[in-house]
């Protein structure tokens, strides 16, 4: 296995390049996409069921199908690793979406409560108090999302763009386990790191959890 | 977007080889064998770590450990080990339905309310009766997600079997890319949503079923609201 | 300062630094799909989702970049269906095909009659090629799709001919890539110009390991795998003649979008024809399929030994 990496790093590196950029960029613009979905859910309540039904639908469909069809709905180029990215923010979105809606619902109402009385409006209250304290569960959705997304990428190798994948269908044409390995553990290691740096975000952000568990970290 | 695929009553033969029932039937063959092996390994772990606490280091981190895993990836990796046929294809789907239900099954057990558990032991429960008559039954709503994330899961990705020569609905995804026809794919797709919405809403039901009344998702959601709003 | 701003910062920051650090080396993925436009120099190829294809494309990118031309690689997309379309819309703008293949399916109906001479092809298929593209020189190199069974079932039916496939195939399933089912030189073929039907039709990989697995392990009985296949030679499989033309002449030639092609560019890929021959292409494409070496290791031994670079 290392004698395949040495041959051929150029190849695995460039592998890797491309898997990160198709698997992360969509996080970032799901995550951004969700947070205003999420709250309209909250705000609206008789939006929240059909909310969190058009997420499911949209999660069951598969990314195959998602990566053809989208060239046909957006008119980019087949090959274009723009279908890519779409298709795996759709995913996030689906998946943080209803995660926002139900972090946001958990807050206590006594927070908000209190929060209203000191005089915070409904802006300040949103940003100031019920998204920081939300925060914890949408952060455990933003790692389910970013872990599933680096895995889902490599079924782009299926349609000729698919990063890491490419080293698993370059394996699996000849019979041959090491690419095939090497793509697993690089994909299982790249999610690994990410989850690590969403938990250390998550440390940063929300400093009284860690008061909540007993005592000054 | 042509639905003369889907639409057409040749391919809704039952009879037809490639045609939807028979790719149908496949995927469900699929999807349910690795959704059943998936509970007799994630069950019972899951209830004993939640149980007793210990190994729970695994529980939590199976389910993430697991979602970093692709399954295309490993699906080839099985082919090239142990050759073609349904084997492969059961181990990566099963590795893709294992986390999910053991994390939830894990989670349900420790949410519980210590009290209502301290309460069976004062009463002279066994460990075995706490766990299959308090704490399983208590846990319950919290693993029913955590399958039905898991079967969701599991109806969409079974496609892949299409690319290392089995059947299941995957077939029309792989097949219509090969010769060209979305009209195929799209077929594919829509039938693979709604049986995965479909099967989701029978598992709902079962839920709503199984579930003691005192404890379902619909009394916990009422309270929520109530206190919420 | 709400701390939404800052875990938007942070994120964007963690974002930013790991793009920086992809985009690193090469170039960037995100800009691919702008590959093939404007200047002489810079060309995107493509290949099939097979190894032979993909060691061609590879030998082509090498050359061209011997000449100074930028390549961008953008291999294993998939059957003809689909990267054709890709070379229409400009995803790719280069790639290794075969005349025969090609010219059956670009006409309605499959080839002309009459047509089977490696010049014959070539001559039909000009006429049919996509609007905004053509064919460079044709290498004598030929890569046939055939009909293989192995040698038991060869003996059990005394196959020798696809024709005498025709008393026995409906007891007999076919494996192939799944675009089989829909091609002339697939499924429709064998019925209308041999009048075979077989007893079911197994979509698997176009002459991969799926095929040549599955034919092993008796899966199948009938395989489609191209004549410069490892596999055919390593497991003793038998081949059957072709005696009615359903195969056409196969050689192997680069087809290219007019607007990347240039003198520079015409010049490398035509010296890659001249040298590439059957037999060294399948010596060569044994080295990846059987040695397991890397394919751009052996297409640049390929040019090397052929004093291409």
């Amino acid at each position: 296995m290392i004698q395949y990496l040495t041959n051929n790093s150029a190849t695995v590196l460039a592998a890797l390049q491309q898997h990160i950029m198709l698997a992360l960029l969509p996080v970032l613009i799901g995550f951004a996409a969700a947070l205003p979905i999420g709250y309209l859910g909250v705000r609206f309540p008789w939006l929240y069921h059909p909310l969190i039904n058009t997420c499911g639908v949209l999660y069951s469909i598969p990314s195959l199908a998602l990566f053809l069809f989208l060239p046909v709905i957006l008119g980019t180029k087949v090959l274009s690793p723009v279908n890519i990215v779409v298709a795996l923010s759709i995913y996030t979105v689906a998946l943080l979406a209803r995660t926002v809606a139900d972090g946001l619902r958990s807050v206590d109402t006594t927070v908000t409560q209190a929060a209203t009385a000191m005089g915070y409006r409904r802006t300040r209250l949103l940003l100031d108090v019920e998204l920081p304290v939300a925060m914890p569960v949408i952060l455990a959705g933003l790692r389910v999302a970013t872990v599933s997304n680096i895995s889902l990428v490599s079924v782009g190798t299926l349609i000729g763009v698919g990063g890491l994948g490419q080293l698993f269908t370059r394996g699996f044409q000849l019979f041959y386990m090491e690419p095939i390995l090497i793509g697993i553990i690089l994909s299982v290691l790249l999610a690994g790191l990410a989850d690590l740096i969403i938990v250390l975000i998550q440390r940063a952000v929300t400093p009284w959890a860690r008061f909540q568990r007993g005592g000054a970290a | 977007m042509n639905f003369s695929y889907l639409l057409d009553p040749e391919h809704w033969d039952p009879d037809a080889t490639g045609g939807f029932p028979q790719l149908l039937l496949a995927h469900l063959g699929y999807s349910a064998l690795a959704l059943l092996i998936g509970l007799v390994i994630a069950l019972p772990v899951g209830l004993y770590i939640g149980h007793t606490g210990r190994g729970s280091f695994i529980a939590i981190n199976a389910g993430n450990a697991g979602r970093a895993l692709p399954t295309l990836g490993l699906l080839m990796l099985m082919v090239t080990l142990l050759g073609l046929g349904l084997l492969p294809v059961l181990i990566a789907l099963t590795v893709l339905v294992v986390p999910p239900i053991l994390t939830t099954t894990y989670a349900g057990m420790r949410a519980l309310d210590h009290g209502v558990v301290d309460a069976a032991k004062g009463m002279g429960m066994r460990p075995w009766q706490v766990l299959t008559r308090v704490e399983f039954p208590m846990a319950l709503p919290v693993i029913m997600s955590g399958i039905r994330s898991a079967l969701l899961q599991v109806v969409a990705t079974a496609t892949v079997a299409a690319a290392v020569g089995l059947g299941g609905l995957g077939r029309l995804l792989i097949d219509g890319l090969s010769v060209n026809d979305y009209s195929r794919v799209l077929a594919g797709a829509i039938v693979v949503a709604v049986l995965a919405v479909a099967l989701d809403l029978l598992l709902a039901l079962t839920q709503r079923w199984i579930v003691s009344p005192g404890l379902s998702g619909r009394a916990v959601a009422r309270t929520r609201r109530a206190t919420t709003t | 300062m709400s701390r939404i701003r800052k875990i938007g910062a942070a994120l964007t920051g963690v974002a930013l630094a790991l793009s920086l650090a992809a985009c690193g080396a090469d170039e960037d993925p995100l800009a691919n799909d702008s590959g093939g436009a404007g200047d002489s120099g810079s060309v995107t190829v493509g290949s099939a989702n097979f190894t032979e294809s993909e060691l061609l494309g590879e030998i082509y990118s090498q050359a061209l970049e011997a000449k100074g031309v930028t390549v961008t690689r953008q291999f294993n997309i998939g059957a003809r269906e689909l990267y054709l379309k890709a070379l229409q819309d400009g995803s790719i703008d280069l790639l290794p095909e075969y005349n025969g293949a090609l010219l059956a399916a670009l006409s309605s109906g499959g080839a002309p009659e009459g047509v089977s001479k490696p010049e014959d092809v070539l001559t039909a298929l000009k006429k049919v090629l996509p609007a905004g593209t053509e064919v460079l020189e044709q290498s004598p190199a030929e890569d046939k799709d055939t009909l293989t069974v192995t040698a038991e079932t060869a003996a059990k039916y005394n196959l020798k001919t696809i024709d005498d496939l025709k008393a026995v195939a409906n007891q007999l399933v076919i494996g192939a890539g799944p675009e089989w089912a829909e091609r002339y030189q697939g499924l429709k073929g064998l019925k209308e110009l041999y009048g075979i039907e077989f007893k079911d039709f197994k979509p698997l990989d176009a002459g991969g390991p799926l095929t040549v697995n599955a034919l092993k392990g008796g899966d199948i009985q009938v395989a489609n795998i191209f004549s410069t296949d490892s596999s055919i030679v390593q497991n003793k499989f038998v081949v059957l003649e072709d005696t009615k033309n359903l195969y056409l002449a196969e050689n192997i030639i680069p087809l290219i979008r007019t607007e990347s092609n240039n003198a520079t560019v015409t010049g490398a890929l035509n010296g890659v024809s001249a040298k590439l021959t059957t037999e060294n292409l399948t010596e060569y494409l044994a080295k990846v399929q059987v040695d397991k070496q890397d394919t751009a290791t052996v297409a640049k031994a390929w040019l090397t030994a052929n004093g291409l670079v």
